[in-house]
């Protein structure tokens, strides 16, 4: 395998990574973007996610088609636990400091991780998330793709797409805009912001729920912390793309992973996270808010 | 007056709390051993099993009467194989039940943390399946049931070599974690030594739960085996994304792969690795045990139990030889122990580590369709 082939093949993986990463970037971007809220109990909604679609390929058997059909009830309940958790947790706190929210959604996040170790179904050990048989094509000789990777790439566009279009050409998508702009004047435009920043949650979540899925289905190992990592590293992504941009966190996740990839093949798989995230430093010390973001005067 | 009232009762409740703590201690009417377990967490199938079998060993001691007239008693505490959890039990255990003996841990990391503070307090730690070299090395009052790293190193490096003819090797470890740096060393030098190639030697983080980059670099070096010392669940997420990224090279692993017939699907099918014992082994004390812990558990006892149980008889019969669970004097009879356990017949060198031998188990799809292991050979120390 010569340079170029290695090449194409780590950034392939890095891309497929990536774009996990970037699901679940989008969630922390656009609640960010709402409400200035850093949800650091999104990482567990992708626990979470997984494990209901765990649950439900147990009763149904794995095959292709069980496998996207879990996504659905995957996904409702994870927006139904997002609009919860926003409804319980974050409303009363909204015109408190914002640092009381911030600490609520740690608390939030221990609340989850430490609840499902709890719960008897879930428990603190280890599970084997259910996989299709591995099937691998070579293209052109040049990269070799499995079909996990494929099913990460397929679903992730197709719900960036959707997303584009409900925030783009929809009128909650406009009104979720304008509340990002400015909350004030839209409630005074006769926006229901409530209900906006509830639709956010919905969406966040169930994008995180569907990171989830194919999180485990890409590492088939599903436990009640395994929100943490991917859910720290796609902060990160949101952050490097510019906090509150959508495309941003698309190009965060996708930066962050081929980064990550390529380190790990070219550099030193021990030094991979303090190079990747040197680089991070680095962009964000020469462009702060972010890659796409908005200069803004106030700090995160 | 009243004054003269509340020194009276103060003495009265010292004298009283006094009497308490002595009695409380004069008049302990069970052996208590300590037993430190990752009973949940990552390697829970391990933690659980031992402990398991390490209750069924001590029932049968109980059943027949006791050691040296007493009850045992095993106080048992969850690591969930965190270090820092692993010295927090042993403090627990040592100064709140009092215990002389502790048994455990269970992974090299864990045990590692306390080996020191062990033997400073004068702690009996016997750990029954730590395998990394320097777990003995805090002193002469740590002992192990199990054979070490460099021992099964060596063997698998061996076993590629000279039944599987590779050439070519590649290794990918968890630098992280005491258990595969030290088998990644003796595997390495091994393989050079008879004459193979390393061709790579990848590593990654533990928690790590990507190593697609790791598994491309090692395929652009065509290697013929590939030797991934780590336990069950990390293995099993490797062994997938090895066959996904289309890399075909024969997998080799160490005593940690045991279990990983049960959490890994058809990638693992062909895999070797070396083993403690083989449940389905020709030997009278394999049968006997496997039968006892099937009919209170309801399931096959992996190599970790086999290792609580033996664990668990080598301390016992010390203590019943010694007459006293007392670490020095049990120092001088475990050093005597020549026996035949489950894990074979074991007796310990100057350095506290057994000399025994090893099994090795070749991963296979069994007529269910579902992974089971082949028994390929035995190899016995020099």
């Amino acid at each position: 395998m010569d340079f170029l082939q290695q090449f194409c093949q780590q950034t392939l993986n890095g891309l497929s990574l990536g774009s996990i990463y970037a699901l679940l970037a989008l969630g922390y971007t656009m609640v960010y973007g709402i409400i200035k809220l850093i949800n650091f109990a999104h990482g567990d909604i992708l626990m979470v996610g997984a494990f209901v679609s765990y649950f439900v390929l147990k009763q149904w058997g794995i095959t292709p088609v069980t496998l996207m059909l879990s996504f659905l009830p995957a996904m409702l309940f994870c927006l139904t636990l997002g609009v919860t958790m926003e409804k319980l947790c974050y409303k009363p706190l909204r015109n408190q400091p914002r640092i009381n929210s911030l600490i609520t959604a740690i608390g939030v996040s221990f609340l989850l991780e430490n609840g499902a170790r709890v719960l008897p179904m879930i428990g603190p050990n280890p599970r084997v998330f259910p996989t299709l048989p591995v099937v691998n094509y070579n293209w052109f000789g040049l990269v070799s793709i499995s079909q996990v990777q494929i099913l990460v790439f397929v679903v992730a566009i197709f719900l960036m797409l959707v997303l584009n279009y409900i925030v783009s050409f929809t009128k909650i998508g406009k009104a979720m805009r304008a509340v990002s702009f400015d909350k004030g004047a839209s409630a005074l435009m006769g926006i229901n912001v409530d209900r906006v920043i509830s639709f956010t949650f919905v969406l966040g979540s169930s994008l995180a729920a569907a990171a989830g899925i194919l999180f485990a289905s890409a590492y088939p190992q599903i436990e009640p912390y395994m929100g943490i990592m991917p859910g720290m590293k796609a902060f990160i992504a949101a952050v490097l793309g510019g906090i509150g941009s959508i495309p941003g966190a698309v190009l965060g996740g996708l930066i962050l992973g081929v980064a990550e990839t390529l380190t790990k093949g070219f550099l030193s798989s021990q030094l991979s996270d303090a190079i990747a995230f040197g680089l991070l430093i680095l962009i964000l010390v020469v462009k702060p808010s972010g890659l796409l973001g908005k200069p803004m005067g106030e700090k995160v | 007056m009243k004054k003269k009232w509340l020194i009276v009762g103060a003495l009265v409740v010292v004298v009283a709390v006094i009497i308490i703590i002595l009695t409380g201690r004069g008049k302990s009417d069970t052996l208590k051993i300590g037993v430190i377990m990752s009973t949940s967490g990552p390697v829970s199938h391990f933690g659980s099993q031992c402990r398991d079998a390490m209750l069924m060993a001590v029932d049968e001691f109980n059943a027949r009467g006791g050691v040296l007239g007493k009850q045992v008693e095993l106080i048992v505490e969850d690591d969930e194989k965190n270090p820092e959890k692993t010295m927090n039990a042993l403090i627990k255990l040592v100064t709140k039940d009092k215990v002389k003996v502790v048994l455990g841990g269970l992974t090299s990391d864990c045990t590692l943390a306390i080996t020191k503070e062990a033997q400073q307090r004068g702690i009996l730690l016997f750990t029954p399946t730590s395998t990394n070299d320097m777990v003995t090395d805090a002193g002469d009052l740590v002992f192990r049931a199990c054979f070490k790293d460099s021992f099964q190193g060596t063997v698998m490096a061996q076993f590629a070599i000279e039944t599987l003819n590779a050439k070519k090797g590649a290794v990918l470890y968890d630098m992280n974690n005491d258990y595969s740096t030290g088998l990644t060393k003796s595997f390495e030098e091994t393989f050079t030594a008879l004459g193979g190639t390393v061709v790579a030697t990848e590593s990654y983080a533990g928690g790590d739960k990507d190593f697609n980059a790791q598994i491309t670099k090692i395929k652009a070096e065509e290697p013929d085996v590939l030797f991934l010392p780590d336990y069950y669940n990390t293995v099993s997420l490797i062994t997938k994304q090895v066959r996904n990224q289309g890399l075909d090279v024969t997998m080799l692993g160490p005593d940690g792969w045991d279990e990983l017939v049960g959490q890994a699907g058809e990638e693992a099918v062909g895999g070797y690795y070396c083993n403690h014992y083989s449940p389905d082994a020709d030997d009278f004390d394999v049968e006997q045990f496997v039968a006892q812990y099937r009919e209170r558990y309801g399931l096959t006892p992996n190599a970790l139990a086999a290792l609580g149980y033996d664990a668990t008889y080598i301390v016992l019969e010390a203590i019943e030889r010694a007459g006293t669970d007392d670490p020095q004097k049990l120092k001088a009879a475990l050093m005597e122990t020549s026996a035949k356990y489950v894990t074979g017949h074991i007796t310990f060198d100057e350095n506290r580590d057994p000399v025994k031998s090893t099994t090795i188990l070749k991963v296979v799809k069994g007529a269910d369709g579902k992974l089971t292991t082949e028994y390929v050979g035995v190899v016995n120390p020099d």
